[in-house]
Parts: C-alpha cells; structure tokens; sequence
C-alpha cells in the first residue's frame, strides 16, 4: 500500500532530488493514509531519508550495480509489487526521466510528468502538472490502479518529517538490459544546471566565448552552475549542455542570474520556474525586465566585476 | 535500415498560449503550427542516414487531419512515406500504443521520437513506446551512429554525457545534438512539389483502455513588476537578495 520512491544517490550520497521526492510522496502518503517506502542503490546513509517522512529503505547493496534504465525499472517494479505501491513518485532528472515511461510501459500505469504540488485529490487522483513550457498549469487525473508521478525540480522544496527509517536489504531479481556504458563524461567539479540553487546565465551581450570569465566568477563565488541562451549555443560559444530555455534545458533554480540576455519567449518559459530572477541588461527594452524579480540597467562588463567583489566581501562577512 | 520518425505537431515556440471549453482546450486561433523542435532535430539525423547509409524514413504522427500539413513538411524535407493514426491524442499511453502498433506493423529497425513535445511536456511517450514493442531505449540522445544491426547512442544526463553501446532495433528519445540547429533543413519548392506526390497514409487507431483523463488549463499569476536597481548601487542587490528574496 505504500507509497514508493526511487531516491537517487550519487557516490553513496543522495542528492536533492531525493529528499525532494520523499517530501512529495510523503504528502501524498499522508492524504493516502499510508507510508513511504524508499528504494536506494547503493547509498552510505540509507536512514537519512527518514527525516524526510521515508518509513522504510529497501536498500540494494550492489557495487557492480550502476544506473541502467531497464534495469532500474525492473528493480522499482518488483518493490512495488513486494510493497503493493498505488503510487511511485520519481523525480525529474535524466536518469529518473528515462526509466519513468519504461516503468509506465511495464506496470501499465498512467503517468504524470512536470507535477508541481500535490495532489488535488487522491480519490480521484488528480495532480497539477506544467504545460506549454511553463505557460499553463493543467490538471490531470490517473485512472489506473498504479499511479507514476514526475515531480518537478524545485517545485515542492524539502519539508522535514522525521519518522526514523527502517533500513533493510533488498535483493530483486536484476533484469539484464541489453544496453552498455562505453564512458561517461562528467565534469565532477561543476554544479549542474539541474542540481543547482543558483544558475548564472549568459547571452549574446557578452559579444564572444572570450570573455565567458565574468560569468564563470560570479558563478563560483555564488556556488552556482552556469548557463547559457540558445544564439550563445547555437553559434558555439557555449556547449549545447548549457543552453536553458524551451528546447535546451529547463531551469527550476532559487536563483537565476541572466547576463546580457534580452529574454526571447522561448527563453523565458524555460527559465520561468527559477524563484527569483534577475537580469543585467544595457537595454531597459530588453523582454526579460518583464520577467525579472530585480534588474539592473548596465553594461555586463562594468556590472559583473563589481558585483563579484562585492558578492565576495558579502559571503566572507556572513 | 527502416527507420521511423515520430512527429509531434505542436503550436510555434512564440505562440500565445490560450484555452476554451471551460479552460479544457487549447486555443487554436491564430496559432500556427511546427514540427516538433525535438522530432526535427531527429528528422534531419534520419535524414543523414537515408542519404549517407541507404535507409528508408517514415514519419509518423497521432492526430486528426489538421495535422497533415506538418506530416507533409516532413515528406517535403525528404521523409518517403507519412502515416497519420487518425485521432486525437488522449494521454502519452494512448499515442505510445498507437505508436507501437505502426512500429509493429512497419518492422522498423531504428523508431526517432523527440525528448518531449513542447506543448504538453509529457516526456514519456518513447520509454513507454520502447517498452510496448521490446526495443532497447536510450532518452535524451544526442549523438547516434548506426553500422549493422549495432548502434552507439550519447545520452544527455545532468552535468555530463554518456556513451552507450546497444544494438536495434532501438528506440530514441531525441533532442538538439543529434544535429545542429544549423543542420536543420527548409523545405525547397522541389520537395514541396514532390511532397504531394508522397503517400500519406491514414490508418485507424487501436483500442485501448484509458490511463488518464485530461483536466482543466489555468495560467500562472501574471508576474509583478521589476524592482530596478542602480548600477552603481551594487550593495543593494545584494541586500535585497539576501534579505527580501532570500536566496544568498
């Protein structure tokens, strides 16, 4: 009966999106009248989910066991079935993202993706999801005995919840998938833009790759990743990796910082779902001063360096 | 290689986003249409593979007949054959059944559809439609290279990429880096001409129980207005972040 999640770890250490989750189905949980019940591979501190309303871990240890979409699938369908789960909450990053729809496909779920609080109602079950890149909310109620729901990053935040966690071992039948990892290239020192509180985000103001400098300062003195607009990326300044917006990635972060940027649609609904926005533009036209919480009317490359003194003798004073 | 492009037809990036019916329907009026930006990037790589690697591309669409013209700038951008499965997409199960039913149907070796459409960002459709027909399945691709009956994907996953050796028949959830944006191609007058020429096939769809029922649209709060700060008052950026929004 209880609720299920997949909560991701990365080194043996679980990642926002984890406690996120387990916020999120223990919410829904409550409204059930259930528990939450988490499945881990491979994580240090199993128990720490249970600050986050996780009642019981079902925990793989498995060293050889590294993220396969097939096979992670197979691993959450058999919890579920073990744990008799209605409802599976998943996240929203590339990996959760890639083994939800396979997870639909097998336990013939309906499946709501972009969710972004919680639900409506449980009976029916009906969720709101993001549409139209932001632009609207839409309703969508699950009709079938097992329910997957995506929620968005960010969204929902972490609410602490202590019920001190049960950890046992958990060893599923492994499904073989038929795909193999070559490599993986990772930058391991960067932020990611999907993990990230702050992003700090360049466009064409910047006039070329070159001076790319101001924003990778202001990005490390903020902890932040950094990002860019699509004629950044498209004329190959930046890797596609960075492009945010309504084709390249989407960007949930508390803090969104866009430098020289005039904030074309496309870009702004992308963004639209950072809390606080804020834009540093020599335009005072620029669209993107009707998105933004703050602005500054400036040139980037007299702003920016300031702001990074300035940022930098904030964080060492507080 | 039979390679299959799923095609969603979705509203232009710079649409004003609308509803009717009591907040149920979008708002067609004065929308125009594309080819969904993440489908076009995996069009024009099925594209290359026709050309360079000999193979043969279908594309395939789920939806009433106002979405032929996109169906038809697909076969105007070199697509050989279109089918549209006539009827109007329910949920991301019902076009993932309709999907892997065509898929079935046309034995195809290599099935392209996009990371998600714009409209409705569901994102789901390819795994599901990966797991209905047992095909491998790599999400968020953006490199693919086929030679025989092995293919070598890159996958998209945060902070970095991932190269995966798998073999087909192989779904993908596609998206910018298969190709680049300035791969994409504008029909010319020819192809348009001989688009008309190309089949178009509608087939009816199969039966299938429902796994959600689509509610109302609302739009967000309109955004208040921007507090503009002094450029040369850098310190109270800084005050206002950490104080009034919080977020240093």
């Amino acid at each position: 009966m209880s609720v299920l999640i997949y909560a991701e770890s990365e080194n043996g250490v679980f990642k926002k999106a984890a406690f996120e989750v387990a916020s999120y189905a223990k919410g829904v949980a409550d409204a059930l009248g259930t528990s939450v019940t988490a499945v881990t591979v491979n994580a240090n501190e199993a128990g720490e989910l249970g600050k986050y309303g996780v009642q019981k871990v079902l925990n793989i240890s498995n060293d050889g066991l590294t993220f396969k979409a097939k096979t992670y699938a197979s691993i959450l369908v058999e919890a579920s079935k073990q744990e008799g789960s209605q409802v599976i909450v998943l996240s929203s990053s590339a990996d959760s993202k890639y083994l939800g729809g396979l997870l639909a496909g097998q336990l013939k779920a309906g499946i709501a993706s972009n969710v972004v609080k919680l639900p409506v109602s449980t009976s029916p079950f009906t969720v709101e999801r993001t549409a139209f890149t932001n632009k609207a909310f839409q309703q969508t109620t699950l009709t079938t005995d097992t329910k997957i729901v995506h929620v968005s990053s960010n969204a929902f935040g972490l609410h602490e919840s202590e019920v001190g966690a049960e950890v046992v071992d958990f060893s599923p039948a492994l499904a073989t998938d038929s795909i193999e990892i070559a490599s993986i290239d990772k930058a391991t020192d960067k932020v990611t833009i999907a993990d990230a509180e702050v992003v700090v985000s360049g466009g064409r103001g910047l006039k070329g790759p070159e001076n790319w400098n101001l924003i990778e300062d202001l990005a490390d003195v903020l902890g932040a990743a950094t990002a860019c607009s699509k004629p950044v990326s498209d004329m190959g300044w930046r890797p596609h990796d960075e492009h945010v917006g309504q084709t390249g990635k989407p960007v949930a972060s508390n803090l969104y910082i866009a430098i020289g940027i005039s904030g074309a649609i496309q870009h702004l609904a992308g963004v639209s779902a950072s809390k606080t926005k804020v834009v540093i533009n020599t335009d005072p036209e620029a669209p993107f001063f009707k998105a933004a919480d703050y602005g500054i009317v400036g040139d980037a490359f007299e702003v920016v360096p300031v702001l990074i003194e300035k940022l930098k003798a904030f964080k060492s004073s507080n | 290689m039979k390679i299959l492009v799923c095609i969603s037809h979705v509203p232009d990036t710079t649409s004003k986003i609308n509803f009717t019916e009591n907040d149920t329907q979008f708002d067609t009026n004065g929308v125009s249409f594309i080819i969904n930006p993440n489908d076009e990037f995996g069009l024009t790589r099925a594209m290359w593979f026709k050309e360079k690697q000999g193979a043969s591309v279908d594309v395939v669409n789920v939806g009433d007949a106002s979405t032929e013209p996109t169906l038809r700038k697909c076969l105007a951008i070199g697509a050989d054959n279109a089918i549209r499965v006539n009827a109007v997409p329910t949920d991301s199960f019902f076009v993932a059944s309709q999907l892997a039913e065509v898929a079935k149907n046309g034995g195809y070796d290599l099935i392209i559809a996009g990371r998600e459409s714009i409209d409705y960002n569901g994102g789901v459709v390819q795994g599901i439609l990966a797991e209905l027909i047992g095909a491998n399945f790599v999400n968020t691709c953006v490199g693919l290279e086929v030679e025989g009956s092995e293919a070598t994907a890159i996958r998209e996953i945060d902070g970095g990429k991932e190269t995966l050796k798998t073999s087909l028949p192989l779904v993908i959830g596609g998206q910018k880096g298969l190709v680049e944006e300035s791969d994409l191609r504008i029909p010319n007058m020819r192809g348009i001409m001989m688009a008309r020429k190309k089949p178009l096939n509608v087939v009816e769809p199969v039966g299938d129980e429902a796994h959600s029922e689509a509610g109302s649209f609302s739009k967000p709060e309109p955004k208040g207005s921007v507090t503009l700060v002094d450029a040369g008052d850098l310190d109270k950026l800084i005050d206002l972040l950490h104080k009034e929004a919080k977020v240093i």
